[in-house]
């Protein structure tokens, strides 16, 4: 019987019918791909990814060289030099990521008490050479400086979590 | 002792403790601010509180409180851990919470004891107090709304530095702690107000934001500075020497450190030799290693021994030295010389260079004769250890030479070394407080011996020490108190000038050939002969440099494992918390490079083997960190004739603390010591 029942179905074709099958199914689901990078997914507040270095509405720089994102950095991504501006208050000479080094956790975001080093949203900062991938000061900087409207509505959105 | 119970554990301890001593002794933590081991006791933070049984039903702060038989602690229960939550709530009232901007963060005292001790949240919601910041000086940095009011610094300026400038005004929440008037801390000793401050309010300017204590490498060393050798450590993060702290040795420098010792590190960074130099048609060039040895074996080709010469400078370690006399013993040179001043020393025993009665034999000591010295230049933790036995009283002190103000009173009873002749025939009134002291204390300058009758003035004050009893099987009172960190160590290894050999004078007359300076800087290069071919080996570019032929790059103090000997004739020894910058290499490394290249191999191969024929050589280098005490048996003098003594008065000894050597020299923060300290900017009349 068995025999016989197998060559049936082989006969039939009856796998390929119900492959086919599936595949009509799906021609009639809603689409889940997007026309990327015309389209582009939600993503979540909470999004960990490019970093940038936020100002206060006054233009004055956030970060005052505390080194707490240095240290707590699990990728040893973040070399942070300072000395006394000429204002005497602390700040950084250099503010480096390694962009090739960070594993995107955000603990340099949870450890900052100025809000100053945040994970914006933009994920879209692939480059041609790695060596682009080494962030400084004036980059991550004008990084803020550009995202800020989004990243402050972030903070905004995830501020009754936190 | 006096029996004490403590959380249960029964420890002894001496009559005249306090609880909270009882309590360390028992391995119980007691969180404090205000107390500290080595001033007095003030109470006035009242963080130590514990609870005592049989005593009145309230917390007692345990710094102010004397032990009694019997008498059982508790440092956990209930109320005290609700009494220190309340103390620690009122300091953290007025305490700005900057921890991300201030330089204590990470070591701080107050930060470390709240978490322990304190609530985790804030009940105050008034205006916090805030005071403005006081200026002391190119080197102690103020915030002083940081400022808890534990009066550490102001007990330290007092009881420790010997100058009182620290003090509160006002009181209450108004008290504001500072200089009275407004001025640079004169005290050479003030960078530790900057260790004892347990909180942000006294911090390092120079080092102001530049690190974090997590970010550095920490690594034992010795400060080359003074002959004192205070053991310190080193703080580097990458190849950069950032700052160095001292390291608590009782027997040396408790846990004091002088300024110079510790700020002058910038000036590692600056006039480096990093790479070797060789004078072609009168201009130095960059050179390679083999070239900058060619030139020197090419000029030592066919000179006879006696025409080759060796001097050391002030901050060569014992490795180095030992290494440079057995290069010059095969190249058969007797002339050796490390002593730059010219000082004249008598070698045949080591009593008559060391600082015999040790530093911790100043607190035994009962009677101080200073003779053409000026501890508190020369350096700066030791004077502070005489500070501390003068400060208890019953310690007469008396010096000859210039006049200073060196903390703690000091009758002045001459200015030569006649003074020395009249104390020993009991004419001054002097030598009868030494007769009569139990350990009297004879201190002797080491700039006192570089004078044309320095084997005379040696003698002198030798012959003074047998004759008022400060020489005997128990005591040795006679003291020679160095300047230089490399000198012990010289005349222990014998780098002075052979049977046949030349002395500095004759050296830099002309009388060698080919002079070879480790380190030394401090001699008037103007006097070396126009056709000595002189190699300079060291770290600086200083003076001994510009006169070289051939410059090779050694490593400073940093940046080698070195051996010192202080000035009690303690072998110390440090390790290398970063490398030499560029080609620069370690010294003893490259005279063993050099032999190598000359056909005269040194016996030995790496720093094992050295250190062996260093121990061969003195066994001083066998018992690392330990001096023993001996008394003095024989009361031999040195080779001088005490009589011949010359008129001439004792010249002021270093003029400048701040500058002695190349690396200060160098320094930033020295420069800018010197130029609020010893060059002092004219004040407009008022």
């Amino acid at each position: 019987m068995a025999f016989l029942d197998r060559t049936a179905r082989s006969l039939l074709l009856s796998e390929l019918v119900s492959g086919l099958g599936l595949t009509l199914r799906a021609f009639f689901k809603p689409k889940v791909t997007i026309n990327y990078p015309y389209e582009k997914g939600p993503i979540s507040p909470r999004f960990k990814g490019e970093h940038a270095l936020r100002r206060y509405p006054n233009g004055e720089e956030r970060c005052i060289a505390c080194k707490l994102c240095e240290a707590v950095c699990p990728a040893q991504a973040i070399t942070i030099e300072a000395e006394p501006r000429d204002d005497g208050s602390r700040r950084t000479t250099r503010y480096d990521i390694d962009m090739t080094k960070c594993i995107y956790c955000g603990l340099c975001e949870e450890a900052c008490p100025v809000d100053a080093i945040v994970e914006g949203p933009n994920f879209e900062f692939a480059t041609e050479t790695r060596e682009e991938l080494f962030y400084n000061k004036d980059k991550l900087l004008a990084n803020g400086d550009r995202w800020e409207p989004e990243i402050a509505r972030r903070l905004e959105l995830d501020a009754p979590y936190r | 002792m006096v029996k004490v119970v403590v959380d249960g554990i029964e420890v002894d301890v001496p009559p005249g403790s306090n609880v909270l001593q009882a309590c360390e002794a028992a391995g119980k933590e007691v969180p404090r601010f205000c107390y500290h081991e080595r001033l007095s006791v003030a109470g006035n933070c009242r963080m130590c509180l514990v609870e005592i049984e049989k005593a009145p039903p309230k917390p007692f702060a345990s710094c102010a409180y004397p032990v009694n038989e019997g008498m059982v602690v508790h440092t956990d229960t209930k109320m005290v851990r609700d009494a220190r939550r309340g103390v620690m709530e009122f300091l953290l009232i007025n305490h700005p919470l900057d921890c991300p901007i201030c330089d204590q963060g990470g070591e701080c005292d107050l930060q470390d004891q709240a978490v322990g001790y304190g609530s985790d949240v804030s009940r105050y919601e008034e205006n916090k107090r805030a005071v403005k910041d006081k200026y002391l000086g190119p080197l102690v940095k103020t915030v002083m709304t940081r400022c808890i009011h534990c009066t550490r610094c102001i007990r330290f300026s007092a009881e420790i530095a010997g100058t009182s400038e620290m003090g509160a005004t006002a009181r209450g929440e108004t008290m504001e702690v500072g200089t009275y008037v407004e001025k640079a801390l004169t005290s050479e000793l003030s960078g530790n107000l900057i260790d004892i401050c347990p909180v942000g309010a006294l911090t390092s300017k120079p080092y102001a934001f530049v690190a974090r204590p997590w970010e550095l490498k920490k690594t034992d060393s010795i400060d080359v500075f003074d002959a004192l050798g205070a053991n310190i450590r080193i703080d580097a993060r990458g190849p950069e020497v950032l700052r160095v702290l001292p390291r608590v040795n009782d027997d040396v420098n408790e846990e004091w450190l002088g300024d110079k010792s510790r700020f002058a590190i910038d000036g590692l960074k600056r006039r480096r030799l990093d790479t070797p130099w060789v004078r072609r048609n009168g201009k130095l060039e960059k050179a390679s290693w083999a070239d900058a040895f060619g030139a020197i074996a090419e000029k030592l080709h066919g000179l006879p021994g006696e025409k080759i010469g060796a001097v050391v400078g002030d901050l060569v370690d014992a490795e180095a030295i030992l290494a440079l006399k057995d290069l010059m013993g095969a190249l058969g040179s007797e002339n050796l010389d490390c002593r730059q001043d010219g000082a004249q020393v008598d070698r045949s025993r080591r009593d008559f260079y060391c600082f015999n009665s040790g530093v911790v034999g100043i607190e035994e000591a009962d009677a101080l004769l200073i003779i053409g010295s000026n501890p508190r230049r020369e350096s700066p933790v030791l004077n502070a250890r005489i500070k501390k036995r003068a400060n208890l009283g019953g310690f007469p002190v008396a010096a000859i030479g210039a006049t200073a103000d060196l903390t703690y009173p000091c009758t002045w009873i001459g200015i030569g070394p006649e003074t020395l002749t009249s104390l020993r025939t009991g004419s001054n009134a002097f030598a009868d407080v030494l007769k009569n002291a139990k350990k009297p204390m004879i201190i002797l300058g080491s700039s006192a011996l570089a004078r044309d009758d320095g084997a005379a003035v040696l003698a002198a004050a030798w012959a003074l020490a047998a004759s008022v009893g400060a020489l005997s099987q128990e005591w040795h009172g006679f003291n020679v108190l160095q300047q230089a960190a490399s000198r012990v160590g010289a005349l222990d290894l014998g780098f002075v000038p052979g049977a046949n050999g030349k002395g500095l004078g004759q050296m830099l007359g002309g009388e060698v050939d080919l002079l070879w300076l480790l380190g030394a800087d401090e001699l008037d290069t103007a006097k070396i002969g126009a056709s000595t071919f002189v190699v300079y080996q060291g770290h600086h570019g200083d003076r001994g440099a510009a006169r070289a032929d051939v410059i090779l790059p050694g490593a400073a103090y940093t940046e080698k494992n070195a051996t010192y000997v202080n000035t009690e004739g303690r072998a110390q020894r440090g390790f290398a918390a970063i490398f030499p910058p560029g080609e620069a290499r370690v010294d003893w490394r490259i005279l063993r490079a050099f032999s190598e290249q000359i056909g005269r191999t040194l016996p030995y191969n790496d720093l094992d083997q050295l250190r062996a024929h260093l121990e061969a050589a003195h066994p001083a280098f066998g018992r690392i960190d330990a001096a023993p005490r001996f008394g003095c048996s024989d009361l031999t003098g040195p080779s001088g004739n005490p009589d011949a003594v010359s008129a001439v008065k004792f010249a002021a000894t270093v003029a400048n603390y701040y500058q002695t050597d190349p690396i200060s020299r160098a320094s930033a923060t020295m420069q800018a010591c010197t130029d609020t300290y010893v060059r002092p900017v004219a004040q407009a009349a008022e």
